[in-house]
């Protein structure tokens, strides 16, 4: 999970926390402990959501129109699990606690998961059919603006090994993942675009995206005005 | 079930009938909120007895009638017809009511009526939805006069041989079925003849999504999505969408030189 420099970094703070444990200095106050259950825990729970949608599917549970809401629940999850894992960083600047940076790669890769299959049961609806998809992702901008969200999702999670951050170098590594705002973007106006009616729940995806973006941004210009 | 108990008559569609259970927890029906399950969950709060229709505007004989005498005054008529929502899904339903053209004949409509409008009910203590502002309350929907007396047109005030449920528009709904199912407005409460197109709800919400005609057209996609397929509530897979919801034989002559992608 040391993959990348918030992850570096909180590797070190925490060779910090045990060098600060055995020499008499007090820990950094926030510095989170090693947490063992985090890392398996998010996983396990970021994928009960698929179990409970197959368990409903199989049931009935899903109501008239199963396809429907199963294409609403995957969107949904994927969109709060991207939203989650642009949390992360945000989070640790404002706690100082070092445990988000650990489950953020899990975050971005759940959330990949999700749009998958949001994407493979879409292509389930329309039965697989090439014109049919080609047509929608060319000529509507709310399946285009969506379709672009997953492409972009594909590289980051591709290079989202240890191993491949290594051969990029770090610097390339982090400009390539920068993508993940410009697909978090998306994924919100897909949503927003979407509804018929009522705009709550994109408004509020919009306003927590916009809200994280404000804090990298305030802490960045802070950073700069500092040094 | 409707199949097994009467003939065909010559507007019923001989699709399966969606069952009774689905077409009553899966609706839009925005006063009672915008969930597909708000309607059957908050349906309650709406009292249909007692209920008064006014019929006015351009017609010799404007009335205010009870729910239960204009009922009364029509032997009320099965009609399985297919209801094909503009969110691309549709059910096949069996209305019972009575076709509008013959209340419309009751009132007489003058020369100057051109188009029908109507109302639905306002009233936030009954319907929760309208305590919020997504839809500009009461809901209007309009029809031209020549579509309002198509004998296709009709006043539902039953569904699979039951009191109409709340949720599904009672005590009396207008169902238009070659027409997207948001012209169809529930829980009537006003019918007016009128010289001009009235503003309807949705066309006023949104004038780039959804036009005054609202003909079901597969060759026009909603700005967001395809109307060519269809999920028939029900079934996995998506079905092509008929012109005129499959109703063209009907009624594609009364839009005969029309340009259908203008009037959408």
């Amino acid at each position: 999970m040391k993959d990348f420099p918030v992850l570096s970094r909180q590797g070190r703070s925490e060779g910090g926390t045990e060098q600060a444990r055995a020499a008499p200095r007090p820990a950094p106050r926030r510095a989170s402990r090693p947490l063992p259950w985090l890392g398996p825990g998010i996983v396990v729970g970021g994928l009960l959501p698929v179990g409970g949608l197959l368990l409903d599917a199989v049931t009935g549970a899903l109501g008239a129109n199963p396809v429907q809401r199963a294409l609403l629940q995957t969107g949904q999850l994927a969109l709060a699990l991207l939203i989650l894992s642009l949390a992360c960083t945000p989070l640790r600047l404002l706690t100082g606690w070092t445990w988000p940076a650990r489950v953020r790669k899990a975050l971005g890769l759940l959330a990949f998961v999700y749009a998958a299959l949001h994407f493979l049961i879409y292509l389930f609806d329309h039965a697989f059919t090439p014109g049919v998809v080609l047509e929608d992702v060319l000529k509507r901008p709310f399946v285009t603006v969506g379709f672009a969200a997953l492409v972009l999702l594909v590289p980051l999670a591709l290079t989202s090994t240890r191993d491949a951050v290594r051969r990029m170098g770090f610097a390339r590594w982090q400009r390539l993942h920068q993508l993940v705002y410009v697909a978090v973007g998306l994924g919100v106006l897909h949503y927003w675009w979407g509804v018929k009616k009522d705009h709550t729940a994109p408004l509020i995806a919009a306003l927590v995206v916009a809200a994280l973006f404000a804090v990298r941004l305030l802490r960045q210009r802070r950073a700069r005005a500092r040094s | 079930l409707a199949q097994a108990r009467r003939p065909l008559g010559p507007y019923d569609t001989s699709e399966a009938v969606t069952p009774y259970a689905q077409a009553t927890t899966y609706n839009n029906f925005y006063e009672f909120g915008l969930g597909k399950d708000d309607p059957a969950r908050l349906a309650g709060s709406l009292k249909t007895r007692p209920w008064t229709v006014l019929i006015d505007g351009e017609v010799r004989k404007p009335l205010r009638v009870d729910i239960d005498t204009l009922e009364s005054w029509f032997p009320l008529e099965d009609r399985i017809y297919r209801m094909r929502c503009v969110e691309g899904w549709s059910m096949v339903m069996p209305w019972l009511g009575f076709p509008l053209a013959a209340l419309l004949r009751r009132v007489e409509p003058n020369s100057k009526a051109k188009y029908v409008k109507f109302t639905a009910l306002e009233d936030p203590k009954q319907f929760p939805g309208q305590r919020s502002s997504v839809l500009a309350w009461p809901y209007v929907e309009g029809l031209r006069l020549d579509e309002a007396l198509h004998p296709l047109t009709f006043m539902a005030v039953g569904l699979q041989g039951r009191v109409l449920p709340n949720q599904n528009g009672a005590p009396l709904r207008l169902v238009v079925p070659w027409k997207y199912g948001f012209k169809s407005i529930k829980s009537v409460v006003r019918i007016t003849l009128t010289r001009e197109q009235p503003q309807t709800t949705w066309a006023l919400a949104a004038p780039d999504e959804y036009g005054f005609y609202a003909n079901v057209n597969p060759a026009v996609p909603h700005p967001r999505w395809s109307q060519a397929t269809e999920r028939r509530i029900g079934e996995l897979r998506r079905r092509p969408t008929l012109p005129f919801n499959g109703y063209a034989d009907q009624v594609a002559h009364l839009y005969s030189g029309m340009d259908l992608r203008r009037f959408f």
